[in-house]
């Protein structure tokens, strides 16, 4: 019974958090946000009290359930398991010793990446962060290959349900790391189940620890047990020590597989009087103290470094000095430490310009989301990144705070305008600007050219995206380390009385 | 036969159809006659009313939409969708002239009314803050995405001076008629957006038109063979200053003018003009009238033409 409602909840919760990553028509309430906002490292850097607090209460009293029912990369990781099991009939887990030394460097190595600016290690190991790159860059993908396939076939017999999108690789190294971890992950599962959650995922270690003092576990009682061993032969985070009828409680993930195999009812899941670690001796390893702390500083010292921005000009035709950070995201400093790189923003753009970095935040800053204008702007009256942020890297913003962010600021180069090289009518690029921060002024021969007020502007990358002049974009948005609010002058609507077609 | 010759095929024999309808042997010479003297108009102007009060007018003294819309045809309305603005900012044609448009349509028989606009704002969001998808949909017709490359099919323009192709919507390019619906705003760039700046939102590549002299390429797509049976100028609410996008309300005027005919630059004259009401823009400074005229597409001399007008 338990098993079931895990496997109910954690389906349930990993497909709706799934569609609500991949839906780019807006199918999706915007609420299912939630699904992103529980998870466990966005809601640490966004300093989210309720959500931490409900996790950690859980995890206290019922153990790591995040880990079996609310993670989606466990989910991912169960599936796969499903599959080898399906393939090799006689798939066995077995005991294994906890790599304590292991799971513990990783938890540091992602504190000391955090501590000193370096969120891609964070964002790289971050379980959610993972599948939500795996959902953006794989599954989306194909989602929107079956929706152009079923527009087609709708489309010949006159149905406009559906419509065409753009399918288009949002970034090779994005792409790249995605394949890489989830290959990665995916060959540990099949292989030795959910040792990813038990070796190497910071939050599976947390929480492991958490769940050493929680108040429900599962237990083998010995009287009632024949030593059959099934249950650690099932056992996919391998935690069952059957041999001495123990279970390592800082591994086990909650998924009650144990219990619906053991045929005499010896393995429970229940409530505990006992606090556990009494009787242990405590053992002080110096020379590993001495290790871990090296380790750390190294660690510090070196993640510093890589932080460290490395100027960067790449194939982009606009080439910007500092980058631009969405919308929300208050400052380069704000946003590059709160970011794990979760891509859910890049999916849910509507006009598809938050692209993932490539080394425009520096190498500690790659895959980080960064605003790119070659196929589109920022929608004045938008919100939606800064809405879904599960992290905290972009903050909430209104409509009205929307429309006085400065996120950039307008660059103009005459020489390259058109109206200046060919004396052509032109304009495209004040017809974009919702503030007028580029407004056009009278030039000669009935002629407008665009004149700049940076103050007034947004840095929405209008004027960026449709500027004609060839090779260079006469027009561009320059980032800016601090986003800044603008003021915009209200203007009066006056009362204009037409009473004649005057021709 | 491949799909395209035979929609193809479909749309010339539509248009054939519809030119002996109307028994002239041109689009642009088609005709409203006047109902009491029998003269015909070539461009009919109304103020003081609501939106689709004045369209009803106006077609009537066109001698009804029927003589433009066929029964079993499929129609595009082309409204300016361009921008995620409500209507009270004159951004985009008014949703009710929109709505009035396609019922109308319908009720001439009409098998199909379409409307589309490739537009500047993500799309979405531009056909439901606009009010027209819901005004359309209210009417019965379908609003048609334009918003990816492989909905638009390149046409040769032999008549135009610098745009001699682009890519044009398909739902142009396969219906049997058309009917053009802009608003009437100031425009940054092209001085003026009103009927021929509307044909911006039926092609693909608009950046070409600003890197190669706008003013000539908005005259040049307007000599497309396929060309909208009718142009219908709101000017309900008209966009004074900062357009095409407009700032704020304040950029809004409540004009309250309509005008309608088959001369697209008798038309786009007629409402510029009109816009001199409001603010001063003169005619040779909206270098497409004349560079159109120049293409034959029709006059600027309105004072040559049969006009009504009428003041409700």
């Amino acid at each position: 019974m338990l098993r079931k409602i895990r496997i109910a909840v954690s389906v349930s919760t990993a497909i709706l958090l799934t569609i609500y990553i991949i839906d780019f028509a807006g199918i999706m309430p915007s609420w299912f946000g939630f699904l992103a906002k529980i998870q466990f490292i966005p809601a640490l850097l966004s300093v989210n009290i309720v959500v931490l607090v409900a996790l950690i209460i859980a995890t206290l009293v019922f153990g790591r359930i995040y880990c079996s029912s609310v993670c989606p990369l466990g989910l991912y990781q169960d599936v796969v398991t499903y599959i080898s099991r399906l393939v090799h009939k006689k798939k066995r887990f077995r005991f294994r010793k906890a790599l304590t030394v292991m799971r513990w460097s990783f938890v540091i190595a992602a504190v000391v990446a955090f501590l000193s600016g370096l969120t891609i290690l964070v964002g790289l190991l971050d379980p959610y962060s993972s599948y939500a790159r795996f959902a953006v860059h794989i599954l989306k993908p194909a989602y929107q290959a079956g929706n152009n396939l079923a527009e087609l076939i709708f489309t010949q017999f006159d149905n406009h349900t559906f419509y065409k999108v753009g399918i288009y690789l949002i970034s090779v190294v994005s792409l790249a790391t995605t394949i890489v971890i989830t290959a990665f992950v995916g060959y540990l599962a099949w292989v030795n189940g959910r040792i990813y959650c038990n070796s190497i995922c910071p939050v599976g270690t947390v929480l492991g620890f958490i769940s050493k003092a929680s108040l429900f576990k599962i237990r083998i009682n010995e009287d009632a047990c024949n030593s059959c061993g099934a249950c650690g032969r099932t056992c996919k985070a391998s935690c069952i020590d059957t041999k001495n009828h123990k279970i390592d409680a800082s591994r086990c993930i909650n998924c009650f597989d144990c219990l619906d195999v053991c045929s005499t009812s010896a393995i429970n899941y229940n409530y505990s009087f006992r606090l556990p670690i009494k009787n242990r001796k405590k053992v002080v390893n110096a020379s590993r103290r001495r290790f871990m702390m090296a380790v750390g500083v190294t660690g510090v010292a070196a993640t510093k470094l890589m932080a460290e921005k490395v100027p960067f000009t790449g194939n982009t035709s606009v080439v910007r000095k500092t980058p631009i950070t969405p919308p929300g995201s208050l400052s380069l400093d704000h946003f590059s430490q709160k970011c794990t790189s979760c891509h859910l923003c890049v999916s849910k753009c509507p006009s598809n310009i938050i692209k993932p970095a490539f080394l425009e935040y520096g190498v500690g800053g790659m895959l980080q989301p960064t605003l790119n204008f070659d196929n589109d702007f920022c929608n004045y009256d938008c919100t939606i990144c800064s809405d879904v942020c599960p992290t905290g890297a972009l903050l909430p913003l209104t409509k009205d705070s929307k429309h006085t962010n400065q996120m950039g600021q307008v660059q103009f180069v005459m020489n390259d305008c058109i109206v200046f090289t060919d004396e052509t009518s032109c304009g495209a690029c004040s017809e974009h600007c919702p503030t007028q921060a580029v407004h056009m002024v009278d030039y000669k021969n009935d002629l407008t050219i665009p004149e700049i007020d940076t103050s007034i502007c947004v840095g929405c990358g209008g004027c960026e995206f449709i500027c004609p002049a060839t090779p260079r974009k006469a027009i561009f948005v320059e980032g800016i380390s601090k986003h800044k609010t603008i003021k915009l002058i209200k203007e009066k609507v006056e009362e204009v009385k037409v009473d004649d077609f005057g021709f | 036969m491949d799909r395209r010759i035979f929609l193809r095929a479909l749309a010339l024999t539509g248009a054939t159809f519809s030119f002996k309808d109307s028994g002239a042997m041109s689009v642009l010479s088609q005709s409203g006659v006047s109902t009491k003297s029998g003269k015909p108009y070539d461009l009919v102007a109304v103020m003081g009313g609501e939106p689709a009060e004045m369209f009803k007018k106006a077609i009537a003294e066109l001698g009804g939409i029927g003589k433009f819309v066929k029964k079993g045809q499929v129609v595009v309305v082309k409204p300016n969708i361009g921008w995620d603005k409500g209507p009270e900012m004159a951004a985009n044609t008014n949703p009710q002239l929109v709505g009035e448009i396609v019922k109308q349509c319908f009720n001439a028989g009409a098998k199909e009314v379409k409307v589309f606009d490739h537009t500047c704002n993500e799309w979405r969001n531009c056909y439901s803050n606009s009010g027209i998808e819901d005004a359309v949909k209210k009417a019965g017709g379908k609003m048609i995405p334009a918003n990816e490359d492989s909905y638009y099919r390149e046409v040769p323009l032999p008549k135009g001076v610098k745009l001699k192709k682009t890519k044009v919507h398909e739902d142009i390019l396969d219906c049997d008629v058309w009917i053009n619906v802009p608003v009437l705003k100031n425009h940054g760039g092209a001085k003026m957006s009103i009927a021929m700046k509307n044909h911006m939102g039926i092609v693909w590549d608009r950046r070409f038109f600003h890197a190669n002299d706008l003013q000539q390429c908005i005259a040049d797509v307007c000599t497309l063979d396929k060309a909208a049976v009718l142009h219908v100028v709101d000017a309900y609410r008209l966009m004074k200053n900062n357009g095409p996008q407009g700032k704020s309300e304040a950029d809004a005027v409540m004009s309250k003018g309509l005008f309608i005919s088959q001369d697209i630059v008798a038309v786009d004259t007629a409402a510029t003009t009109f816009f001199n009401n409001v603010r001063a823009m003169p005619l040779e400074s909206v270098g497409h009238l004349a560079k159109a005229e120049a293409l034959n597409l029709g006059t600027m001399k309105i004072s040559e033409l049969n006009v009504k007008r009428i003041k409700l």
